[in-house]
């Protein structure tokens, strides 16, 4: 028996890109005896757990490595070292995705449907491909899928384009769900997305967690979002996990500057009585993945 | 010099924009009024397909067919743009009234470096030797928070993160110290501490140099931070203003008070959001009376009726149920 809060498991992952090597490259660095073009770490040493039904929520900024981690999670990168399991079971071994059970919500609905196929046939490709279903019961199939995620199950034989954002994020939702996964990554599920309709999906994210026992880990920049999500978050620098814990207290009581730091740059409306709320936002940038500070990564930026 | 006695430096009145479609003319902003003083920031906000954008094209008179400012009047300084000439829009542009968009790659030439895109929205409107130009831009960049601005002269575009580019973009923007700066989703591409960073300057450059400002949003709580008054657009129309302070913690239109709602956090962590029903309907396909009214939980069939902006002191709402009042009415009677 897998102890119950170490559903997802994700153990030491590292994740460094290079850049592709011509010919010629590799022919001027032997002469100039160079070593190996340096790689951009996008993931170092990333080291966490997360309990069934629980959401973690994984925040900090562009180019902090957060939307790699999950791509690792959803067996879409390979790690380049350390190992993912859900469950006990490895997402992927020798560099081939070994399982379906972890399925993906993209930010972009306009990207991820395929312009050219009707949207239940979208949602029913992956689950007849993998043998959850017979071809024949698929109509039925998707027309509950819809009826779940709030769209009118007559509307399975549109195309992507008759769709408006939002319900197009339903759709994604819907067939990211037929799958029957353990896991759910929603990579900025919400970040294109108007006000009032991010509303109408968050709230249809709580309601489907709640229904189906979801494992979720909810990738944002916004921080008010993920605090609403999630039960646990961790927080990305540069690669690295800076801060990790249950959401109420990585955000009313932050233990890392860098955390403490993004929460004050947050814009937020005032409450009554008090006044304008006033920025003490961070100096500097982020540095550059492939020249990364020594020692802490925020050490240069930090006010402490 | 303070907001409320100076005189406007931006007067718009009634202001119509149109784009024509087979089916017909789509008023994309229709009747949008407002003023604006010398230093002030005022926020407009609404979600997408509002209008807020196309009004601040329609501003610069940078509406290219099929659509075209069907009416109404924008006043600069006491002069009418509206119906000017092109050469004399040109003039204008860039030097009295400057627009900076969302998208900073969008706006940079990729092959110039930024020295040499400064120098040329200088030349524009004024004369200068190469040197000067040169100490001018250099200012200019310094002035936006950019660190040894003077070598950074000579970088491309692709050689800047992309908060120093709508810093860049930003800094183009104020080179004549424009009287007035359209700002359109300048901040909603780039991090939160980013953000931060852009806003805090823009507030000191408003303080100090006196430029006004319209900051085009949907995020309420930037607006909140940066703006001292609010408008709110849906529909093409603008169906609340007054205040920051006053709209956002007591609205008198549903959808505001819907908007601010919504936000999560609006709402206790793992708690249901309040959502708006519905989305906001297609220009061709407009209600004939008030355009929230299908998704209103306080319409009455009076709201068939097309409701005029009523204004009150510094508050305005265009709703036939203005929510606080009512209430309070209620208890009188």
């Amino acid at each position: 028996m897998k102890p119950r809060d170490q559903y997802l498991k994700v153990e030491d992952v590292s994740k460094t890109f290079t850049s592709r090597q011509t010919m010629g490259g590799k022919l001027a660095r032997a002469i100039t005896r160079k070593g190996p073009p340096p790689g951009l770490q996008a993931v170092s040493g990333v080291t966490l757990e997360l309990a069934k039904g629980q959401t973690l929520g994984l925040v900090g900024e562009s180019g902090c490595g957060k939307s790699t981690l999950g791509r690792i999670m959803a067996g879409i990168h390979s790690p380049s070292a350390g190992t993912v399991r859900i469950d006990g079971l490895p997402v992927m071994e020798h560099g081939k995705k070994t399982t379906t059970a972890v399925q993906t919500v993209f930010q972009d609905p306009f990207a991820s449907l395929d312009p050219r196929m009707k949207v239940g046939d979208a949602v029913a490709e992956g689950p007849i491909l993998h043998g959850l279903i017979m071809p024949s019961m698929a109509q039925k199939y998707v027309e509950r899928w819809f009826a779940r995620v709030g769209l009118d199950p007559s509307l399975s034989h549109r195309y992507p384009h008759q769709f408006s954002g939002g319900q197009r994020q339903r759709i994604a939702i819907a067939r990211a769900l037929a799958m029957q996964p353990k896991l759910l990554i929603c990579d900025e599920p919400v970040a294109s997305l108007d006000v009032s309709i991010q509303a109408q999906v968050i709230n249809l994210f709580l309601e489907l967690r709640r229904e189906l026992e979801l494992t979720c880990v909810f990738i944002s920049h916004d921080l008010s979002v993920v605090r609403h999500v999630s039960d646990r978050v961790a927080v990305m620098y540069l690669g690295r996990i800076v801060e990790l814990g249950e959401t109420q207290s990585v955000f009313g009581r932050p233990a890392h500057p860098y955390t403490a730091a993004l929460l004050d740059s947050v814009p937020r409306i005032a409450a009554e009585g008090e006044a304008l709320v006033e920025f003490k936002p961070i100096e500097g940038e982020i540095p550059s993945p492939l020249n990364p500070p020594p020692g802490c990564h925020f050490a240069p930026r930090c006010p402490r | 010099m303070t907001p409320e006695t100076s005189k406007p430096v931006l007067e718009v009145e009634n202001l119509q924009t149109e784009f024509a479609t087979p089916n017909g003319a789509l008023r994309a902003v229709d009747g949008v009024s407002f003023s604006l003083s010398p230093g002030e920031i005022i926020g407009l906000v609404g979600e997408s397909g509002s209008g807020k954008s196309v009004t601040g094209f329609s501003l610069l008179g940078l509406v290219d067919a099929p659509g075209r400012i069907a009416g109404g009047s924008v006043k600069l300084d006491g002069t009418e743009l509206v119906g000017m000439s092109p050469q004399d829009l040109r003039k204008r542009r860039g030097k009295e009234i400057a627009m900076i968009f969302q998208d900073p790659i969008a706006t940079l030439n990729p092959l110039l470096t930024i020295g040499q895109q400064m120098e040329m929205a200088l030349a524009a409107h004024e004369k200068l030797s190469r040197k000067a130009a040169a100490e001018k831009s250099a200012e200019a960049l310094a002035r936006v928070g950019i660190p040894s601005a003077r070598e950074r002269l000579t970088s491309y575009p692709h050689e800047f993160s992309g908060g120093m580019r709508q810093r860049a973009a930003i800094a183009i923007a104020l080179l004549h110290r424009p009287a007035v700066v359209v700002a359109d989703e300048p901040t909603t591409a780039l991090d939160v501490s980013i953000q931060a960073q852009i806003i805090h300057e823009m507030k000191a450059l408003a303080r100090d140099y006196g430029v006004a400002m319209i900051w085009i949003s949907h995020d309420l709580a930037v607006v909140s931070a940066l703006a001292s008054r609010i408008l709110v657009m849906y529909a093409g129309r603008l169906v609340e203003e007054g205040p920051s302070a006053q709209v956002l913690r007591d609205p008198r239109h549903p959808y505001t008070r819907g908007l601010i709602d919504s936000l999560p956090s609006a709402t206790a962590p793992g708690q249901m959001l309040t959502q708006i029903p519905g989305s906001m309907p297609a220009l061709g396909a407009l209600p004939p009376g008030c355009a929230f009214a299908p998704r209103c939980s306080f319409a009455t069939d009076a709201c068939g009726a097309r409701p005029e902006m009523v204004q009150f002191g510094a508050r305005g709402w265009r709703c036939l149920h203005p929510l606080g009042l009512e209430q309070k009415e209620r208890a009188a009677s």
